[in-house]
């Protein structure tokens, strides 16, 4: 194979073109094929190994029927306070907090405590819009119709904010949320730490 | 035995680009000419509207000048994405089709007249859709959501420009057809319409997820049926993305036409770059996935085989055309006597030729800016901190923008003189064209890409949220890094505006190129792949290339690929590392 004619990529080749590859193209060759494999592997390994994923409960929902939970959420857990006209809820741990983004709020303001886990349901009341919390980088999609229920872990206290991030219209880039994360008090929730991803479920009545 | 033949195929097809007067009795190949200028014209008007949306919305995101309302900047933005993504790049393919086929192959085009219908269907699809666009009847993005809700004039014009592009897809296989009846070739088809092949086949399977989502759509705008959002979201992206892979199929193909137009690169292997081709038809349509991988409609399993292509097939095929055109290219230097050590072929290679720089931008910030982030993003996991943040549009605009649009601008200083028959005009404004356009957007993409990692939004007026019920304030890094994108997207809006000046100017009021086709002629008004033909110069007889001891006989693009490796998988697990610091989401 170390002679050979050659031509361009504009010419007709002529004959038989199905010829053993060069010994860089086969090494390159190998290279990449087993990079590839590795970028295929990852992303399993993650969900065995890895704390951040997006599987979540997955589940068609009326927008209706979605809004009906959400005021049921509000009533049961709400603080009575609000802020800017939303209502403030304060979930214990373990409960299912629902979250709706509508044109051009995300309502209602959460109360989290660090360390808990919570089931966080995202859906929307009229078009796609995105969750992406901030001062994090965490995306997801807002779907109308459909409940993606994410079991999330706070890991750090904080005042947080949920900014739209899927053009849903003119007032799109007004769509703020908030969700404010407590220090873990000592005691309780710290073993609510230390249970490695399975729920606790004191308070999770609904 | 065979390079005798394989010589004569050279000399005919460079007869057939080259030839000295089209009135002699080359009847045939007006029609592919025509339709070429036609498609290419109608490109370049796309690329000049959408340009100047991007102007105004680039000075927009640049918080700092913030020249837009908010109305009208969403409005601009649908303009943007709608004519570069659809119009710019589609009706550039056309004319890249007519050229694979016709042109190359030599051949007629069977049915003109079909081909102006087709023209015809796709500008009054794109002029239906600037009309509810620029009448705000359509402030949905190109994407168009459902259940955003644009004019049904606008999902019509959708449709009629795909059922245009559809019908020259048609064209395209049926010269291929006509061209082997005829025999006006001998052996294969050439690499480069292999690749065109591949776009076309693509377009054939995208153009079809196309009219699978736009016709609900446009019966939903009439309020005749329901679409869900999610399946939307999936068809959409069957076309969306796929339609990616017509422009990449497409620029990967330009670049083995550049590579033989300016340096004569060679194909190192025949086998590998075809095999790579048809890996990108294989595993096309599950290209969708990538963009729903936060999505609540599907699950891991789908996700994880979906978004990797199968095992990320397609992304080898891409890893192999990265290897294989430097290669060429090195390959072809090399024959034609650049042997100096091991990069003496790439500081010879001919820069002041405005389709080799291009072809260089194209392959390097396609390869190290758009497939690393691409790939990257795609992950399933990793999405969580890209997903609608700006690092996608920084993804995007290094490949679609400095990768395809690049080769398109790069192939367009040949084409100009081959099929247009005109000099360049402002020909040393072409010569640094690429350098404006890639290093601009090589500038803006990477400083984009960075912004989003904060977490900056895509596609949002205003990143102060004034007026928001809730403020909140990015890191002062995200403002020198918009300001830095501003100013790298204007340095390449500046090299888009020389592109299309001296485009329009040659094509419109440019100088005949005459019959003298030497280089005492031409030399400073075409690229010098024009008169020097280095795709002619290949040595007919065998011969053999020095073995650089590990590194082979294409060394220099051994290193390049290496480094690439190196970045690649350092850009890599820095992202995994990224997001383990999120968060526990499950
Ligand atoms: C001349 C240089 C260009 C500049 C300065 C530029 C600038 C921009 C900017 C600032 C955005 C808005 C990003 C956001 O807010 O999300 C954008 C979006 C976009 N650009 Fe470009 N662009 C250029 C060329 C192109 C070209 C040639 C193409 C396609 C071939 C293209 C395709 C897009 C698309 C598809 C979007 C997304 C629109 C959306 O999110 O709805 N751009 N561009
Ligand atoms: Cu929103």
């Amino acid at each position: 194979m170390s002679k050979q004619t050659y031509a361009t990529g504009v010419t007709p080749p002529q004959g038989v073109w199905w010829k053993p590859a060069h010994k860089s193209e086969k090494v390159w060759f190998t290279i990449a094929f087993v990079w590839c494999m590795v970028l295929f592997a990852m992303m399993p390994l993650w969900h065995l190994r890895g704390g951040q994923n997006p599987t979540g409960i997955r589940a068609k929902v009326e927008p209706r029927d979605y809004l009906v939970r959400v005021q049921q959420f509000v009533a049961d857990y709400g603080t009575g306070e609000s802020e800017n006209g939303i209502p403030v809820v304060e979930p214990p741990p373990g409960a299912d907090v629902y979250l709706l983004a509508a044109q051009y709020q995300w309502t209602p303001v959460l109360r989290l405590q660090e360390g808990a886990e919570y089931t966080l349901h995202l859906s929307s009341l009229d078009v796609n819009h995105g969750f992406n919390l901030y001062p994090f980088n965490v995306n997801f999609q807002v779907v109308p119709g459909y409940d993606y229920g994410l079991r999330v872990t706070p890991t750090e206290a904080g005042d947080y904010r949920i900014v739209c991030n899927e053009f849903c219209g003119v007032g799109h880039h007004l769509m703020v949320g908030k969700v404010l994360v407590m220090p873990a008090e000592d005691g309780a929730s710290a073993s609510a730490d230390q249970t490695d991803g399975a729920p606790v479920v004191p308070g999770a009545d609904r | 035995m065979s390079q005798a033949t394989a010589s004569t195929g050279a000399m005919g097809t460079a007869a057939a680009l080259f030839r000295k007067c089209p009135t002699t009795g080359l009847k045939v190949h007006k029609d592919a000419d025509a339709l070429i200028k036609a498609n290419a014209v109608a490109a370049t008007v796309a690329l000049l509207i959408g340009g100047i949306a991007a102007t105004l919305v680039l000075l927009t995101r640049w918080q700092t000048v913030h020249l837009l309302s908010d109305e009208l900047f969403y409005r601009w933005l649908t303009v943007h994405g709608m004519n570069m993504l659809i119009f710019f790049i589609i009706f550039f393919e056309m004319a890249v089709l007519y050229f694979a086929s016709a042109v190359l192959l030599n051949c007629r085009v069977p049915t003109p007249k079909l081909g102006w219908v087709a023209f015809a269907l796709m500008v009054v699809g794109a002029l239906m859709v600037e009309w509810t666009m620029f009448t705000g009847r359509a402030d949905v993005l190109f994407t168009s959501y459902v259940p955003l809700r644009a004019h049904p004039a606008f999902y019509l014009g959708v449709i009629l420009f795909a059922v245009g592009a559809i019908v020259v897809t048609a064209i395209f296989f049926a010269t291929l057809v006509v061209a082997k009846r005829e025999e006006t070739y001998t052996g294969s088809v050439p690499l480069v319409t292999f690749g065109g092949i591949t776009a076309a086949i693509i377009a054939a399977i995208t153009l079809g997820h196309g009219a699978a989502i736009y016709i609900p759509t446009f019966f939903w705008s009439l309020d005749m049926m329901n679409v869900d959002p999610q399946v939307y979201r999936l068809v959409w992206w069957g076309l969306g993305h796929s339609s990616q892979q017509i422009n990449v199929a497409a620029m990967v193909a330009i670049w083995y036409l550049l590579g033989a137009f300016t340096v004569g690169a060679v194909v190192v292997n025949e086998k590998i770059s075809r095999t790579a081709f048809v890996l990108y038809i294989a595993f096309i349509s599950m290209a969708s996935a990538h963009h729903l991988l936060v999505d609540p409609g599907f699950g891991p399993s789908w996700k994880i085989v979906n978004t990797s292509y199968f095992m990320y097939m397609a992304v080898l095929a891409s890893m192999l055309h990265g290897f294989t055109v430097p290669a060429g290219v090195e390959m072809g230097m090399r024959l034609r006597g650049y042997t100096q050590g091991i990069f003496g072929w790439l500081r010879r290679a001919p820069w002041n030729d405005p389709g080799f720089s291009a072809l260089v931008f194209s392959v390097v910030v396609f390869g190290f800016v758009g497939g690393i982030t691409g790939v990257t993003f795609g992950t399933e996991q990793i999405n969580i901190v890209a997903h609608n943040t700006l690092r996608i549009p920084g993804h995007f605009h290094a490949t679609v923008v400095s990768g395809t649009a690049m080769a398109f601008m790069g192939v367009t200083y040949y084409v100009i003189p081959l099929i247009f028959r005109k000099k360049v005009a402002f020909y040393p404004l072409a010569k640094i064209q690429p350098y404006l356009f890639a290093g601009g957007m090589l500038l803006f993409s990477l400083t984009m890409t960075f912004a989003g990692t904060f977490g900056v939004p895509r596609r949002h007026y205003d990143i102060t949220f004034a007026g928001a019920p809730f403020t909140l304030e990015y890191s002062p890094a995200v403002n020198v890094m918009l300001a830095l994108m501003a100013i790298g997207g204007l340095i390449a809006i500046v090299g888009g505006g020389i592109y299309i000046l001296v485009t329009v100017w040659s094509v419109f009021f440019g100088q005949p190129l005459g019959d003298d086709m030497s280089e005492a002629a031409l030399a400073g008004s075409v690229p010098p792949g024009v008169y020097k033909r280095p795709f002619t110069e290949l040595p007919e007889e065998e011969v053999e290339l020095e073995e650089h001891g590990a590194l082979g006989m294409m060394p220099g693009t051994m290193i390049l690929v290496l480094i690439f490796f190196v970045a690649f998988v350092v850009y890599y697990f820095a992202n995994w590392k990224l997001l383990s610091a999120m968060w526990q989401i499950g």
